[in-house]
């Protein structure tokens, strides 16, 4: 017999806020893996929603291609603002 | 005991039925098929010994009225005191009672009493879930395996005996509901064997055939089983009278 | 709850495999010596792996198994309100083992092959839970010492170089943070309780003290592996050091509250800041680590029967939900 399949549980803590990994659990349905979810992972009042995924369905990317994944975007300072600089009396900018 | 006000008689039963079911429950801990079903089990027993805390409240103080009264003064239903036995028999006991409880809890938080209303609108949302959860497992295991269905089928048929009695009125309570501070739990019957068929037919079970019915919990007099586990419970409280802990 | 390290004195140290890139090896020493956190896809050496399987399994079991002492009383607790706490409280424990687990699994170590490691006595857990609980006394006793020494063994975890067992550990932090206080608690209400439950109060400190001093793990010059780990920042602090700050903080709260510490040699050292105590029984510790402690066979007997027990369940739900995907399928 094989562990029932693993699931990742993702929480919103409360309205507003995106879903946030929280950790897995092992159930053999969606519907087991919810309420096994809910059992484990909101005793203490930590969400609104939850999502369960199953963990085999999550594509991540390797961390051996970081570098041409990542680090083209670490030139590209003129997306962020402070790369601007703007006379202090210019207000609202 | 002395004889109680018929409110107090009313919110004992309604917290002995928790108490009585949370402790069961509770002899899950450390013990379910997984641990995610050892979390599930244990949540479902810190809600109803949470009821059970508040109803025992209303009839007086709860934690004298759990621990020194013996069996002839418990006036749970007999189906919660039935044994865990299996986990098909926990969850067949667990299923038939909070399809019921569910209703009960539901047409009390109308009830002109606020003291009931306000504990029963707080548990007929845990007690919603106990349902989902507990029909998830009759129907995993009736149309599961050969075995699961055998398992499924002997637990029902094990709890069934006990089911009249969830819904059966005496004059105190019918008193009660009449006033509006109670419930008929008769009316509730036609509505519990629809969920109940509906969740059987989606488990492909047949329902167990009706025979004669087991009844007496609410006047005390109960079956072998709650006996041994009042021993248990009570211990302390009994080896130790007058102690604080 | 605990991580003691209990792979025996002669173990041999894990050697990085002769076939590992020494450029890849340099890189991830570097990256943990700067504190950085390893995640599951990132290169890791062989032998960090094993040494985290284990390590993080066997405190997976140690929750696991570490339910069965305090869940012996849920069923007779003294009140209502001792009741729900107990059960959340051993709950929680449940539910640790299952964060652990997880954490242990993104390291390619699948559930049940970890559970069959510890049901066939390959695989430790902690071995405080080779003792019973006989009095209710005991329940305060082991969220008062065993779980504050958790604790102080768990705090530094948080920031272990193995981002899941990190996370895992916030989480087991943030929650455990009532453990200890429920017990020490319900120790102080028996020291304010008759002459009966002091008595039991005293019976159990006297019991659990010097076991709990154990749950650090062997002084650090029999601690072989101790090195390598801090290293690796899977452990961050020595055996010795967590021990002796357990010492420190827990003799006041005995003493608060009335209790006499069973030990003839203990003594505030004015001069280094710490207490002194006396001598650990380490034949002991080793004997329960081989598995003979007094209730060892009870404990796994346990396990072992929830396990096979459940095994039908398990597979009929399995068989459930192959045939309502193939009966979606077939409808589709």
């Amino acid at each position: 017999m094989q562990d029932w399949p693993l699931w990742e549980v993702f929480i919103r803590a409360k309205g507003g806020l995106s879903h946030r990994h929280a950790g897995s659990v092992h159930a053999a349905d969606a519907k087991m893996a919810l309420e096994h979810a809910r059992d484990t992972y909101t005793r203490r009042m930590e969400g609104v929603s939850l999502w369960v995924i199953p963990s085999a369905q999550i594509i991540s990317s390797d961390p051996a291609d970081a570098g041409p994944l990542f680090e083209p975007a670490e030139d590209k300072i003129y997306r962020h603002p402070t790369f601007y600089s703007i006379p202090d009396h210019i207000k609202h900018i | 005991m002395a004889a109680l006000a018929p409110l107090s008689t009313y919110a004992l039963r309604l917290g002995d039925d928790a108490l009585i079911l949370g402790q069961r429950l509770s002899e899950w801990c450390g013990h379910a098929p997984t641990i995610e079903v050892d979390l599930s089990l244990a949540n479902l027993a810190l809600d109803l010994i949470g009821q059970a805390t508040h109803f025992l409240g209303v009839a007086g103080d709860a934690d004298k009225l759990a621990f020194h009264r013996d069996a002839l003064d418990f006036s749970n239903c007999l189906l919660v005191e039935q044994p865990n036995g299996d986990f098909a028999q926990t969850m067949a006991r667990q299923f038939l009672f909070s399809t019921f409880q569910e209703l009960h809890l539901h047409a009390l938080a109308s009830s002109k009493d606020e003291r009931f209303a306000a504990i029963a609108a707080k548990a007929v949302k845990e007690v919603a879930y106990h349902r989902q959860l507990s029909s998830d497992w009759v129907v995993r295991l009736g149309d599961g395996t050969e075995e699961s269905r055998a398992r499924m089928t002997a637990g029902l048929d094990w709890m069934w005996r006990f089911v009249d009695e969830l819904f059966q009125m005496d004059e105190l309570e019918a008193k009660l509901a009449k006033g509006g501070a109670g419930v008929d739990k008769s009316e509730l019957r036609a509505e519990w064997d629809r969920r109940v068929d509906a969740v059987l037919a989606e488990a492909t079970l047949a329902r167990p055939a009706s025979r004669r019915p087991v009844l007496g919990g609410r006047r005390g007099h109960h079956t072998e089983h709650l006996g041994p586990l009042l021993s248990q419970m009570q211990f302390l409280q009994r080896a130790y009278p007058g102690a604080v802990w | 709850m605990y991580t003691t390290d209990l792979s025996g004195k002669d173990r041999k140290k894990p050697a990085p495999s002769a076939a590992e890139d020494p450029a890849l090896l340099a890189a991830f020493e570097a990256r943990v010596a700067n504190d950085e956190f390893i995640e599951p896809k990132d290169w890791m050496p062989e032998a960090y792996r094993r040494t985290l399987v284990r390590q993080i399994s066997q405190h997976a079991h140690s929750e696991i198994v570490g339910m069965l002492p305090e869940g012996n009383w849920i069923t007779r607790a003294p009140s209502l309100r001792r009741k729900a706490i107990l059960l959340a409280k051993v709950q929680d424990e449940g539910g640790h083992g299952l964060y652990l687990y997880s954490a242990a699994e993104t390291l390619g170590a699948s559930r049940e092959e970890m559970i069959e490691a510890l049901h066939s006595g390959k695989a430790k857990y902690s071995t405080i839970f080779n003792y019973p609980t006989l009095t209710w006394a005991d329940i305060g006793a082991i969220g008062w010492l065993v779980d504050g020494a958790a604790i102080m063994n768990q705090v530094p975890l948080q920031r272990t170089s193995y981002g899941p067992y990190a996370r895992a550990m916030v989480r087991v932090c943030k929650e455990e943070s009532f453990h200890q206080r429920q017990g020490y608690e319900l120790t102080m209400a028996l020291c304010a309780g008759s002459k009966e439950q002091k008595r039991m109060a005293q019976d159990a400190l006297n019991r659990w003290w010097w076991p709990s001093l154990m749950m650090f793990g062997p002084p650090d010059d029999k601690s072989p592996n101790t090195e390598q780990s801090i290293r690796w920042r899977i452990k961050r602090e020595t055996n010795d050091e967590l021990r002796q700050r357990f010492v420190d903080v827990t003799v006041p709260q005995a003493e608060a509250i009335g209790l006499a510490v069973p030990d003839p040699a203990l003594k505030w050292n004015e001069d280094c800041g710490h207490y002194d105590f006396g001598k650990i029984d380490w034949e002991e510790f080793y004997a329960v680590v081989r598995g003979e402690g007094q209730v060892a066979k009870e404990r796994m007997q346990a396990r072992v029967t929830a396990w096979e027990d459940g095994a039908w369940v398990r597979n009929a739900a399995t068989t459930y939900s192959v045939k309502r995907a193939a009966a979606k399928v077939a409808a589709e």
